[in-house]
Formats: structure tokens, C-alpha cells, sequence
């Protein structure tokens, strides 16, 4: 069996290296986190200190480029999951050509690099905003970002939308309406209910896409900065551990979150069987009684 | 019982394109009454029901609901209420929820809308389950869920979808017995379609039996059992021996046709004349092992005896191959026959009905 | 012609045809429902309000424009809209020719950084491709679910350190006094440090890092839709491993392929970040030439004109990949 062996090595290396691979990026960030030396360094470690995480908490550009990008990312939210919502019902409601015309258009922004959705907003909005009159107030930086970030991450949380809007029941739709609810109401009261989980997690996904979004932010930024364009530009012009914090810092806090994230998921899988089983227990009794 | 119409159809007719599928029907459903829809799947009963709810509008002709023509009046407009074939019960909403949406979406006011629903879930025993959520409820119990729901909003009609298909046995015999009752207590109509003639027979006032968009006859239970009126009706509604000729006389309401089986009499019960295409129907329970006067017989072998409790199922077979069915009543017969043994199957003219092979055009 | 009118004709004419075709599209005989009886009218202002701000408004119009914008010459704003704004080439032979009249020379500096940033992508999507193929397999086979989950999450976690950052580890683990280096001198491979990113190297490793995502969950989720059973099937007949992926789980796969193929290679030949943090002295990256267009030389219409080049490789690369595939655009986006 050695060939067999062979392959199972082979196949291990491989899956090892990738991990490597993998993490460490971050491993060797992390440790030149916590490295004295003044250049990001994993080896040698000249000590053991927390000094670079206070310098990023005291680094007023950075945290002004935090403040904007937490600014721009609500309103990516606010803008983008209604859009969303909008833009699934109204695919469900096209057939045939219209359709397929429809599809290309909400989803050329996913297709489209960065870099072009940014450009092509801020030509467009220069001249437009001067068109209708508003150039003081929407030619500015955070303005064009949200609204660059929001043509594309408005297709991804449609995408998300629409997929749980295929499992819809219709007849709970028609239900609704027999008992003499309005449009609107089926729209509030039923619909809305159903959808709430893909609309908490685009709700999610287009925060921390809009957050951590850099190709179309740089060309729409303007003036104003982000996070991640005082990030680019601290990077180009020179190196510190300050950075290295920082990107540790973001590494724990995702993983905290998936952990959090994964207790959540496990909670409401207890609790859906604890409903399936009063269910089985209703039938049963029902079935020795009447 | 008024006589007043609660649905009436004016050569109401519904197409999808190029295919209809219910052409013009005329009827008239009376207020209070159980009315029910049977047929096979695909022959336009839920159509009809969707019309009349307003999912669909008619291709031409009217409906009427209490007189009123339903025209352009949505499905939220209407004086009806829709049980679906699955239920449609709102997940996210408690039992209770469930059960006062259709007050709630009608402005009525809280304390009011507690109180009405309090007393609905009383009248189908739920009353424990208020809180519970339509997941945790067992089959039987989201029936009523559904029906008190449904009755919240005081509908003039009541329809109801196969509601119990997907229920198990015990529970569907039971399930018809308290539908019946709710019924009758709350004195409204109900509109009921099924592909299950138990169900139809045992519950309705009257039944209107269905196949291919068409209504082939109308009539309350025995009518539709023991006095069908086409092929359709004989051959789905109960079982039914069949066998075709043409007509040879006509005389005292009987007609004669001339069968691979030999000449055959039976009630000549749309007319026919001689030298019409036509065929005769026996119902299992009305065929004899012994021939009286005037009975019509036929020579047939035993292929196989079927001792069921209180009736015995024979099965034979006569020389030309037909298939014939007897249901007999074990205490007619005093020992079982035994497969080969040459029996004579006779029956009464008065019992067999002759019809044409068309459906009725209504 | 302003550039803005011309917007506007070409979108108005766009949601034309988009209503012909709704009005006109139909099986004969099939009935239509209004589109406000359907969703009542709160509703039905909502969606169209909604849909039509963002179709037109962030989508449509931005890209016309900007598609105009690169037929048209740079003019001070007091200009634009006057006899000098007109429909002009001109954008498009400085990216060829690098000048605006002669077209005796082809501007070799910047049709060498587009065509390397093309070829190098496709290049680089395929060794991705290749890289994460394995891993996806075994992760839509093999894998037990606690395993999997384990496996997502640490997939997930380098995907949300931006890009910026994954760079900049890059360029700690590859520089000259990095770690890397270290390592291999203090191994005694080399005597001196390799320059990893003059050579390019750490770019090149940079990108396919920061795309292993975009790979892996295509080709995960195409790959874990197949029937398990074919694959057994397939081995118990005997056929060789290389046999089963190339005949039968990669050609079921294809959309998966595609799209993670798609994807990768718009997020490589448009990305920015990564080029501008580990770019050597000798690297041209077309990215960086087309940021320059706007931010250093003010020029739009001719940063528009780059950005159209580079557009216009994307969607052949698409449609490229949709013709060699036989898929249809839905398939691709998940």
C-alpha cells in the first residue's frame, strides 16, 4: 500500500503548504505586532511590547479615516438594502428578455472592476451634481463613495435576497390577501418577516464590504479619507508596526466574530428542534385521541 | 334553508391562452348550503374555486356573490375566505396572530379583535395553543388553526381546497365530521372541492361532479349516486359494471341495447332512440346470483371470491372476457363459490341506466 | 454635444427598449398583470423609485458618461459644452501612440504594462485556479462538517484583512530585510537577499493570495452540487484520479469554474492595492497608469479612455469565457 501512502503524503504536504501559505501573512504580521523594533520585524524579536497597539489608538488620522469609513458604511447600508430588496422583487416580477436585460444590468457591477465603478461615478456626478444644483452638496468625497460603493454592493445583497425570496410560499401571499389585507400590508407584514434574515445579513455583508472596500473608494474619496486610504497611503510612504497592530487587531476581531456568529447559528438550530419535537408530540397525541 | 343564491355563475368561463379550463358553466350555489366540487385532478374545480375567490377573472360571462356582480373585485375585496390545500398559516405569527390577522388588517380594535378570537379558538379547541407557534402544532390542529382563521373575517362563502388530503385516515373521518358541524352551526355557506367521493357524499348537501372544465351533473348525494347522468358520472361517482351497444328499443322509460354480452335493459334516462351508440351501467351491489322475472342475466365464471366482512367481493368473468363485479351481501350467499364454478349474473332493468356516450352539455 | 445630454439620450433610449420589450415579450395569449394592481400603488412607487435610481442613476448613467467622457478632449469646465467639445479619438491615440497627431510610434510603456497586466492575470487566475482546486474538492467531498466549518473560517479570516494589509504582510515576509530573507540566509541557501519585489515575486504571490476566496467557494459549492455517487462510481470502474477530475468532476463543475475564473481575473487586472504597495522599481501595473491619468496629470477624459481599455479586456475576457464554456451570464454569478 505504499503508493496509497505515498498519495496520502503528497496530498498532505500539499494541504499543509496551502495553510501555510494561508496564515502565515498574518502570523508573521501579528508577531511584528508585538516586535519593539521600529521596522515590522518576525525575527529577530528585539522584545516583547503593546506600545505600536496605544500608538494606533492615538493616531488621529487613522481614527479620522475610521470615523469616515463607519460614516460611509451606514449609509452604504441605508442605501443598498433597500435598493436591494427593491431590485429582487422587481426581477421576480420580469419574465423572458425584459428579464435577462434586467439580470445584465444589476449584476454589470459585480462584473465591473472597482477601479471603473469609482471613475465612472465621479465624472458623472461632477457634472451632474452641477446640472441640478447641488454640487456643494454632493460633490464631495464620502457623498460619491457612498454612492459608488452602493451600486455594486447593492447587486451582492440582492443576490443574497433573492435567494431566500425563491423559497417564498406564494400562497401565504394569497392568504393574506383573501383575508382582506391590502398590498401594502402583505408587503409588511408578511413578506417583509419572511425575508428579515437576508436582510440582516446583506444588512451585515454591505457594512463590512463598504468597510474594508479600497479599489472603489480611492478613485470617489476626493478629499476625505478612509481607513483604508490612510492605510494605502501610510504603506506607500513608509513602514511601521503601528500597521501591523492594526491588521491583528482586525484578525481577532473577525475571529471573535465568527465565533459569536457560530454560537448564534447553534442556539436557533436548539431551538428549532425543541419545535419539532412539541410538534411530533401533538401528532402523536392526537392520533391516540379523538 | 333560504333559497336565496349565495354564487351564482353566468356562462362564467375561464381560459389560460389557448386553453380553457372551465367553460361555460351556469350555476347557482344557495346560501347556507354545503356545496362541493368532485372530480379528477386537472378538471377545473380549483380554477372555478380561484375564480370565485378572485385570484382569477372569468374569460367571460359572471359571477355573483350574493347577487353582486364580482367583476374587477379583488381578492381582498371579496366576501370570501380561502382555506388552501396546505394551509398557507403565517410562520412568523403565534396561533392567536394567526387567527386575528384578517380583523387586524381591518382596523378593528385591539380589545375587540381579542376578544372574537378568544372565542373562535374556544369553538375549535385551540384555546391552549394561543401562543404556540403554527410549527409546533400537529396536523389536525393547523386545520383548525386555518378555519378559524378563515371564519375571523365573517365570510359570506367559505372555500375550502382539499383541505384534508394530507391528513392520515383516522384523522381525515374525523376531520369531516367536525367540518360538517362547523358548518351547520355557523350557518354559512361551504364551498368544498375534492377528488374524493367519500368525502363529497358524506358531506355535502349537493354535489356537482366535474371532469375536463365541464359540470356534468348537480345533484345531492343519492341523486348523483343512483341516477347518474352520463358515462362520467356513472363510472367515477361509486363502481360501476359497464358494458357498450347500441340501442334496439325503446319502451317504458327502459331502453335495450345490444351488447357483446347479449341484449341488456336499463332505465333509458336521457332519451335515447334506436340506433344510438350507448352504455349500460350496474352497480355491483345491485347485481344477483339468483335472476327474478324480468331480470336481465348474463353466463360468467367465477375468477375470484373476496370474503370481506359483511360483504362479499366476486369477481367474474364472462365468455367474451368482460370483467364483471359483484358486491353481495354475506348473508344472501350461503356457502362461497369456488373459482371456475359457472354463475349467472342477473340484474334488474330498473337498477341499470343507459346513457349516451357523450357528456352532457350543461 | 455635452457629455451630459449625450447621457441622457443614450439612457433614455436604453429604458425605451427595456419597455418595448416588457410590453412586447409575452407568449401569445398569456395575460398580463398590471404592474400596480400587483404590488398596489405604496409599494409599486417604491420599487420603481428604487430601482430606478439605482439602475439609472448609479449604474447606467455613470458608465455612459464616462464612456463619452473618453471621446471628448480635456477642456477646462468654462469650455466644456462649447464648439471645442467634441467627439474626438484623441484620448484613445495617446494610449497607442503616446501622442495626439502622430501615430508613428506605438506607445510601448503603456500597451507593454496593459498587455502584461492582461496576460499576467490570466496567468495568474489559472495558477490560482490550480492552487485551489484541491482544496475545494476536498472540502465539497471529503471533508467531515466540524472539519468544514473549520476550514471556512479559516478561509474567512485572511479575506477580511483588506487588501492593503495582506500586502503589506507581503512585503514584511518577502522585503530584503524580511523574514523570508532571514530565513534563507540563516539556512544558508543564499548568501544574499533575494529581492523578491524588484523581481516581482511578492506582487505576483500577493495577488493570488488575496483571490483564494473568490476561487475556492465557486468551485466548493459547483463541486459539492455534483453527485457523490458518479465520482465512487468512477473510481470503482478504476479509472485514474487524473481521469475522474479531468472527465468528470471538472466539466459538471464548469460553472463553478467560470465563475471563480471570472472574478479572479477582474480582481487581478483591476486591482490597485497590491500594486501600489509591493510594485518594484521595474513593475508596470496597468492600475497604477490609469490613477495617474486622474490624480497627477488631472487629465480625465484620458484616465476614462485607459479605464475603458481596461474595461473592454474585462468583458472580452467574459465573453471569452462564456463562449469556451457555453454558459449563459446567470450561471456565473452565484
Amino acid at each position: 500500500m505504499t503508493g496509497h501512502m505515498l498519495n496520502r503524503t503528497i496530498v498532505g504536504l500539499y494541504f499543509l503548504s496551502f495553510f501555510v501559505f494561508l496564515l502565515g501573512p498574518l502570523v508573521v504580521m501579528g508577531v511584528s505586532a508585538f516586535n519593539t523594533s521600529t521596522y515590522p520585524r518576525v525575527w529577530p524579536i528585539d522584545g516583547v511590547t503593546l506600545h505600536w497597539f496605544e500608538a494606533l489608538a492615538s493616531d488621529a488620522t487613522l481614527l479620522e479615516g475610521l470615523r469616515t469609513s463607519v460614516v460611509i458604511g451606514f449609509w452604504v447600508v441605508v442605501i443598498s438594502v433597500p435598493l436591494a430588496l427593491a431590485g429582487a422583487i422587481v426581477m421576480t416580477q420580469l419574465f423572458r428578455s425584459a428579464k435577462s436585460f434586467y439580470y445584465f444590468v444589476v449584476v454589470a457591477p459585480i462584473l465591473t472592476p472597482g477601479i471603473i465603478i469609482g471613475i465612472a461615478t465621479v465624472v458623472f456626478w461632477r457634472d451632474f451634481s452641477g446640472l441640478i444644483g447641488l454640487r456643494a452638496h454632493l460633490y464631495n468625497g464620502t457623498v460619491l463613495t457612498v454612492l459608488a460603493q452602493s451600486s455594486f454592493i447593492s447587486s451582492y445583497c440582492m443576490l443574497i435576497i433573492m435567494a431566500r425570496l425563491q423559497r417564498f410560499d406564494l400562497a401565504l401571499e394569497e392568504a393574506a390577501l383573501d383575508l382582506g389585507a391590502s398590498y401594502s400590508q402583505v408587503f409588511r407584514d408578511i413578506l417583509l418577516p419572511f425575508l428579515r434574515p437576508a436582510l440582516l445579513s446583506s444588512a451585515v455583508l454591505a457594512f463590512l464590504t463598504s468597510f474594508e472596500n479600497y479599489n472603489a473608494t480611492t478613485f470617489a474619496i476626493l478629499a476625505d479619507k478612509t481607513l483604508t486610504t490612510v492605510l494605502a497611503a501610510r504603506v506607500r510612504s513608509g513602514t511601521s508596526p503601528t500597521i501591523s497592530a492594526l491588521a491583528t487587531v482586525i484578525v481577532i476581531l473577525t475571529i471573535v466574530a465568527t465565533l459569536v456568529f457560530e454560537w448564534i447559528k447553534r442556539r436557533e438550530d436548539r431551538r428549532r428542534a425543541v419545535r419539532l419535537s412539541a410538534a411530533r408530540a401533538e401528532e402523536a397525541a392526537e392520533l391516540a385521541g379523538p | 334553508m333560504a333559497m336565496t343564491s349565495a354564487v351564482q355563475f353566468e356562462q362564467a368561463r375561464v381560459d389560460f391562452g389557448s386553453f380553457t379550463a372551465v367553460h361555460e358553466t351556469n350555476l347557482d350555489i344557495r346560501s347556507g348550503e354545503f356545496f362541493s366540487f368532485l372530480g379528477p385532478s386537472g378538471c377545473g374545480k380549483t380554477t372555478l374555486l380561484r375564480a370565485i375567490s378572485g385570484f382569477i377573472e372569468p374569460s367571460a360571462g359572471k359571477i355573483r356573490i350574493d347577487g353582486a356582480d364580482m367583476a374587477g373585485v379583488g381578492p381582498n375585496k371579496r366576501p370570501t375566505a380561502l382555506i388552501f390545500q396546505n394551509l398557507a398559516l403565517f410562520p412568523v405569527m403565534s396561533v392567536a396572530e394567526n387567527v386575528g390577522y384578517g380583523l387586524r388588517v381591518r382596523g378593528v380594535a385591539r380589545g375587540v379583535r381579542d376578544e372574537k378570537v378568544k372565542r373562535l379558538l374556544d369553538q375549535v379547541a385551540l384555546s391552549q395553543h394561543a401562543d404556540k407557534k403554527v410549527s409546533e402544532l400537529s396536523g389536525g390542529q393547523r386545520q383548525r388553526v386555518a378555519i378559524a382563521r378563515a371564519l375571523a373575517v365573517e365570510p359570506k362563502v367559505l372555500l375550502l381546497d382539499e383541505p384534508l388530503s394530507a391528513l392520515d385516515l383516522k384523522l381525515r373521518q374525523h376531520m369531516r365530521r367536525e367540518l360538517r358541524e362547523i358548518q351547520q352551526r355557523v350557518g354559512i355557506t361551504f364551498i368544498y372541492i375534492t377528488h374524493d367521493q367519500g368525502e363529497a357524499l358524506t358531506m355535502s348537501d349537493r354535489v356537482a361532479v366535474m371532469n375536463a372544465g365541464r359540470i356534468e351533473q348537480v345533484g345531492d348525494g343519492r341523486t348523483i349516486y343512483g341516477h347518474p347522468e352520463t358515462p362520467f358520472v356513472a363510472s367515477f361517482v361509486g363502481e360501476s359494471n359497464a358494458t357498450s351497444g347500441r340501442v334496439v328499443s325503446v319502451a317504458d322509460g327502459l331502453a335495450t341495447i345490444d351488447t357483446p354480452l347479449g341484449a341488456l335493459s336499463g332505465r333509458n334516462a336521457r332519451g335515447l332512440e334506436p340506433g344510438d351508440t350507448a352504455t349500460l351501467f350496474i352497480r355491483p351491489e345491485l347485481v344477483r346470483l339468483t335472476a327474478s322475472d324480468g331480470d336481465c342475466s348474463v353466463a360468467t365464471t367465477l375468477v375470484e371470491a373476496a370474503f370481506e366482512g359483511s360483504m362479499t367481493h366476486l369477481t367474474l368473468r364472462t365468455p367474451t372476457g368482460t370483467r364483471i363485479v359483484a358486491m353481495l351481501v354475506a348473508a344472501d350467499l350461503d356457502q362461497l363459490p369456488a373459482d371456475g364454478d359457472p354463475l349467472t349474473a342477473s340484474f334488474a332493468p330498473a337498477n341499470a341506466v343507459v346513457l349516451p356516450d357523450t357528456a352532457r352539455s350543461s | 454635444m455635452t457629455n451630459l445630454s449625450m447621457t441622457f439620450a443614450a439612457t433614455a433610449l436604453i429604458l425605451v427598449v427595456f419597455l418595448l420589450i416588457v410590453r412586447f415579450d409575452r407568449r401569445p395569449g398569456e395575460k398580463r398583470v398590471k404592474f400596480f394592481t400587483r404590488n398596489g400603488v405604496i409599494v409599486g412607487l417604491y420599487l420603481i423609485l428604487c430601482v430606478g435610481f439605482w439602475c439609472i442613476l448609479t449604474i447606467i448613467m455613470p458608465m455612459v458618461f464616462m464612456v463619452d467622457l473618453s471621446f471628448h478632449p480635456k477642456l477646462p469646465p468654462s469650455m466644456a459644452g462649447g464648439p471645442e467639445d467634441v467627439f474626438t479619438l484623441v484620448n484613445y491615440r495617446m494610449f497607442l501612440f503616446g501622442s495626439a497627431t502622430s501615430t508613428d510610434q506605438l506607445n510601448w510603456l503603456h500597451l507593454r504594462s496593459f498587455f502584461s497586466t492582461i496576460g499576467i492575470s490570466i496567468g495568474l487566475t489559472f495558477l490560482n485556479f490550480a492552487v485551489c482546486y484541491p482544496i475545494a474538492y476536498y472540502m465539497a467531498q471529503s471533508a467531515s462538517i466540524p472539519r468544514l466549518r473549520l476550514l471556512v473560517l479559516l478561509l474567512i479570516i485572511p479575506y477580511w484583512v483588506n487588501d492593503i494589509l495582506r500586502a503589506f504582510a507581503f512585503r514584511i515576509l518577502l522585503s530584503y530585510n524580511g523574514f523570508m530573507n532571514n530565513v534563507l540566509t540563516w539556512l544558508g541557501i543564499t548568501d544574499t537577499p533575494v529581492d523578491f519585489i524588484g523581481a516581482n515575486v511578492a506582487l505576483y504571490l500577493a495577488l493570488v493570495y488575496s483571490n483564494l476566496l473568490i476561487m475556492i467557494f465557486p468551485l466548493y459549492n459547483a463541486i459539492e452540487a455534483q453527485d457523490h455517487n458518479q465520482i465512487e462510481a468512477a473510481r470503482d470502474l478504476g479509472a485514474p484520479w487524473w481521469h475522474i477530475h479531468l472527465f468528470v468532476v471538472m466539466p459538471q463543475a464548469k460553472p463553478g469554474i467560470a465563475s471563480g475564473m471570472t472574478l479572479s481575473f477582474m480582481l487581478m487586472a483591476g486591482a490597485i492595492a497590491t500594486p501600489l504597495v509591493l510594485a518594484g522599481p521595474r513593475s508596470l501595473w496597468f492600475t497604477p497608469i490609469i490613477y495617474d491619468r486622474f490624480y497627477q496629470l488631472f487629465d480625465w477624459p484620458q484616465g476614462a479612455a485607459y479605464a475603458m481599455a481596461l474595461l473592454v479586456a474585462c468583458i472580452v475576457f467574459v465573453l471569452g469565457v462564456l463562449k469556451i464554456t457555453g454558459l449563459k451570464l446567470g450561471e456565473i454569478t452565484k
